[in-house]
C-alpha cells in the first residue's frame, strides 16, 4: 500500500498539467468552433421556428438550395471519376512528368479560390479569350450555371485523388496482377479487386469533396454574377441576405450549410472509427 | 506441352533484365530458376505469366505463339512471393476467383465451383478455414491458399515466385517436401524462382542458373553441383575454394600443388581452380604434390565438420569438409600440421587482366591424364 502511495505521489503534477492542457484545448474549441456554430443556429431561430421555416421557404432560398445540389451533383461525380483515374495513373504507371501531374492535382489547394474563379472569367467571360466565340454561338458560361460547375470542379478536384493515392501506393498492384493472371479482364479486375480495396477511402474522399462543393464561396462568387434565384448557391445567398441586413434569413440558410458540415463530420468520424486502417492517414488539404 | 523460350531480350531503363535467354521447358518437369537478385529470374517468370513482355525473342507452346495469348488461354497458375491474396475476400472466395471471372459460357455452375474449392481446400490441408480472411491466416496457410487459388483454374503450368522466401525455416522445409509431392501427384509442369541454392538443389529436376540476365548453365542438380560450367556457377552454388594458378614451364600449379601440363599450352595467361571443401584430401603422402597446411579451426556441424586450414605458400585460406566420424580416425585437432591437396577441381582459364575466358573449362582429377 505504501509503495502504491509513493508511486502515485510524483504523478499529480503531470495530471495537473494534463488537466490544464485539456482545459486550454476545450476552451479554444468552444471559443473558435462551437460558439460560432451555436451562434448560427441561435441567430437562425431568434425570430422563432415559423420565421425560420418561412425564410427557408422563400423562392430565392429554395432556388439556392436546388442550385447548390445541382452543382454538387455534377461536380462530385466528375471528380469521383477523375480522382480514381488520376490515382490509378499515379500509382500504377511510371511515366515522364509524373511529379508534375502530382503537383497539378494539388494546384487547387495552393491557388486562392478567387484566382480560380477569375481564370474562368478571363477564359470564358465576355471580354475573355473564348468570349466572342461563345457569344456568337449563344453559349453562356460565366454568370450562369456552367461557370459555377466549372469553378466547383476546379476547387474540389484534389479531394478524391489525394485520398486514394497514398492508399493505393501502400496497397501496391500485386492483387490486380494476381487477378489478371487468374483470367480477369480489366473491368473485372477494377470492380472485383481495386474498388473493394479502396471503397472506404473513396467514400471518405467523396464526402469531403461534396462538403467543399456545397460550401465553396470564393471561386463561385467570382463567376456567379449574383443573379438572385438563378446563379446564387447557398453560400452566396447567405452573403447576399447578410448584406441586405436580413440577418435571420442569412443565418437560416447558413444553418443548413452548418447542418451539412455536422452530418459530414459525423459520417467521417464513423468511417474513421470503423475503417481507419483502410483510409489514408492524411486528409486532403492538410498540408 | 513443351515451352520453347528463344532469344528473349528485356531491357529496363538502366540494365538488361534478360539478355538472349533461350530455354526449353519439358512437360511435367520441376524447373528451378536460380540466381542472385537482379539476375532476371523473376522477369522471366513474369513473362511466362503474361505480366511482362520481352523486347524481342519468342515463347512458343507446342508451336503456338505463347506471348500472344491472353492469361486465360495460357493455362498458367502463378503464386506470388507475398501471395497477393485478395484481402477483402475470404479463403473460399479467393480460391474461386479464377472460376468466377470466366465468361458465362465456360463458367462452372455454382455447385461445381463450391465442390472444386472444397477439394482444393482438402488438397492444401486447409479444410474448415474457408470462411477465414487472409489477415487471419499464418504465412504458411496464406501460401497454401495462394497455391490453391492458382490451381483452381487447372493450369498446365504452375509458376512460383520465391515460394518459401517469406516463411520461417521450419515451415519452409516442411512445405518444400509437400510441394514436391504435390507436383508429382498433379503432374504439372512447375517453374519456380529462388535465390536459395539449397532449395533448388533439393527440389528441382533441373536448374537454370541465372546471372546478369543470362542463363549460365542448365542441368540436373548433380550436374550443376559437380560439373559447374562457369566460374559464376562454381561460386554461387555451394561452398568453394578459389585458387589462382600460375603457368610455369608448361605446367599449371599453385605453389607446391602441381596439376600437370597446361591443357591450353600457354594460350591463356592465367587460370583459376575451384575446389569444393569435400574434395580436399587431408592425408596426402609426401611423394605427391600438395601443400603443408596448419589446421586453424574445427567447426563441428552435426554430421560433418568444417575445417579451416592455413597454407603459407601460396598464402591461402582453405576450407575442407570431412565427416564428423573422420575427425577421430584422422586424429584431427586445431593447431596440427597436415599435408593437403585437392582430389578434384574445375579449372577456368583467364585473360591477362583476370577476366574469365568463356567456353573453356578443365575438369581436373588427381591422377587423370591431361586432355589434349
Amino acid at each position: 500500500m505504501s509503495m502504491r502511495a509513493s508511486a502515485r505521489a510524483p504523478d499529480w503534477p503531470r495530471r495537473l498539467l494534463r488537466g490544464a492542457l485539456v482545459l486550454v484545448a476545450v476552451g479554444f474549441m468552444v471559443l473558435f468552433l462551437l460558439l460560432p456554430l451555436a451562434t448560427v443556429f441561435v441567430e437562425a431561430l431568434r425570430a422563432g421556428v415559423h420565421a425560420y421555416l418561412a425564410s427557408i421557404r422563400q423562392p430565392e432560398a429554395l432556388a439556392a438550395i436546388r442550385l447548390t445540389l445541382l452543382v454538387a451533383a455534377i461536380a462530385v461525380p466528375l471528380n469521383l471519376v477523375f480522382g480514381v483515374a488520376a490515382a490509378w495513373l499515379m500509382t500504377r504507371f511510371e511515366f515522364r512528368g509524373k511529379a508534375l501531374l502530382g503537383a497539378l492535382i494539388d494546384l487547387p489547394f495552393s491557388v486562392s479560390p478567387v484566382i480560380a474563379g477569375l481564370v474562368y472569367v478571363l477564359l470564358f467571360g465576355a471580354q475573355g479569350w473564348f468570349g466572342p466565340w461563345l457569344d456568337a454561338h449563344d453559349v453562356r458560361i460565366i454568370f450562369a450555371v456552367p461557370g459555377l460547375v466549372l469553378a466547383t470542379v476546379f476547387i474540389t478536384l484534389p479531394f478524391v485523388a489525394r485520398e486514394l493515392i497514398p492508399l493505393m501506393q501502400a496497397q501496391g498492384s500485386e492483387e490486380e496482377q494476381a487477378a489478371r493472371v487468374l483470367g480477369a479482364n480489366g473491368w473485372q479486375m477494377f470492380f472485383r479487386v481495386t474498388l473493394p480495396n479502396i471503397r472506404w477511402a473513396l467514400l471518405y474522399g467523396v464526402l469531403l469533396c461534396n462538403a467543399r462543393a456545397m460550401g465553396e464561396f470564393g471561386a463561385v462568387s467570382v463567376v456567379s454574377g449574383h443573379i438572385r434565384g438563378l446563379t446564387t448557391t447557398m453560400p452566396l445567398e447567405v452573403e447576399m441576405r447578410y448584406n441586405e441586413y436580413d440577418f435571420a434569413g442569412a443565418f437560416a440558410v447558413a444553418s443548413l450549410l452548418a447542418l451539412l458540415a455536422l452530418v459530414t463530420l459525423a459520417v467521417k468520424t464513423l468511417l474513421e472509427w470503423r475503417y481507419g486502417n483502410e483510409i489514408a492517414a492524411h486528409a486532403p488539404g492538410g498540408h | 506441352m513443351i515451352l520453347e523460350l528463344s532469344h528473349l531480350q528485356r531491357r529496363f531503363t538502366d540494365f538488361p533484365a534478360l539478355d538472349d535467354v533461350s530455354l526449353t521447358i519439358a512437360p511435367g518437369e520441376f524447373l528451378a530458376l536460380l540466381g542472385p537478385s537482379g539476375s532476371g529470374k523473376t522477369t522471366l517468370l513474369r513473362i511466362l505469366a503474361g505480366l511482362d513482355y520481352p523486347d524481342s525473342g519468342s515463347v512458343s507452346r507446342d508451336g503456338e505463339d505463347f506471348l500472344a495469348m491472353h492469361a486465360r488461354e495460357r493455362g498458367v497458375g502463378l503464386v506470388f512471393q507475398h501471395y497477393a491474396l485478395f484481402r477483402h475476400l475470404n479463403v473460399t472466395e479467393n480460391i474461386a476467383f479464377g472460376l468466377r471471372v470466366r465468361p458465362r459460357r465456360s463458367r462452372p455452375s455454382r455447385a461445381e465451383v463450391g465442390e472444386r474449392v472444397e477439394r482444393l481446400l482438402q488438397r492444401v490441408q486447409l479444410e474448415g478455414l474457408g470462411n477465414r480472411y487472409p489477415a487471419q491466416l499464418s504465412g504458411g496457410q496464406r501460401q497454401r491458399v495462394a497455391l490453391a487459388r492458382a490451381l483452381a483454374v487447372e493450369p498446365d503450368l504452375l509458376l512460383l515466385d520465391e515460394p518459401f522466401g517469406a516463411l520461417d525455416a521450419q515451415v519452409r522445409v516442411a512445405l518444400r517436401r509437400w510441394l514436391r509431392e504435390l507436383h508429382e501427384d498433379l503432374g504439372l509442369t512447375t517453374v519456380f524462382v529462388t535465390h536459395d541454392q539449397e532449395e533448388a538443389l533439393e527440389l528441382a529436376d533441373r536448374i537454370a542458373v541465372m546471372n546478369n540476365g543470362r542463363i549460365e548453365q542448365v542441368g540436373s542438380p548433380e550436374a550443376i553441383y559437380q560439373q559447374p560450367a562457369t566460374p559464376f556457377v562454381c561460386e554461387f552454388i555451394g561452398k568453394v575454394n578459389r585458387l589462382p594458378l600460375r603457368c610455369e614451364q608448361g605446367r599449371l600449379a599453385a605453389g607446391s600443388w602441381v596439376l600437370g601440363d597446361d591443357p591450353w599450352q600457354g594460350r591463356h595467361a592465367r587460370a583459376i581452380a575451384y575446389v569444393r571443401p569435400e574434395h580436399l584430401a587431408l592425408d596426402v603422402p609426401a611423394a605427391q604434390p600438395g601443400w603443408t597446411a596448419r589446421l586453424r579451426h574445427v567447426y563441428l556441424a552435426g554430421s560433418i565438420a568444417h575445417l579451416e586450414l592455413v597454407v603459407d605458400a601460396p598464402e591461402q585460406l582453405l576450407e575442407a569438409d570431412v565427416a564428423s566420424e573422420d575427425l577421430a580416425r584422422l586424429g584431427l585437432h586445431a593447431g596440427m600440421q597436415l599435408r593437403v591437396a585437392p582430389r578434384s577441381a574445375v579449372v577456368f582459364p583467364q585473360a591477362q587482366d583476370g577476366t574469365p575466358v568463356p567456353g573453356d573449362r578443365w575438369a581436373w582429377q588427381a591422377g587423370a591424364a591431361v586432355p589434349r
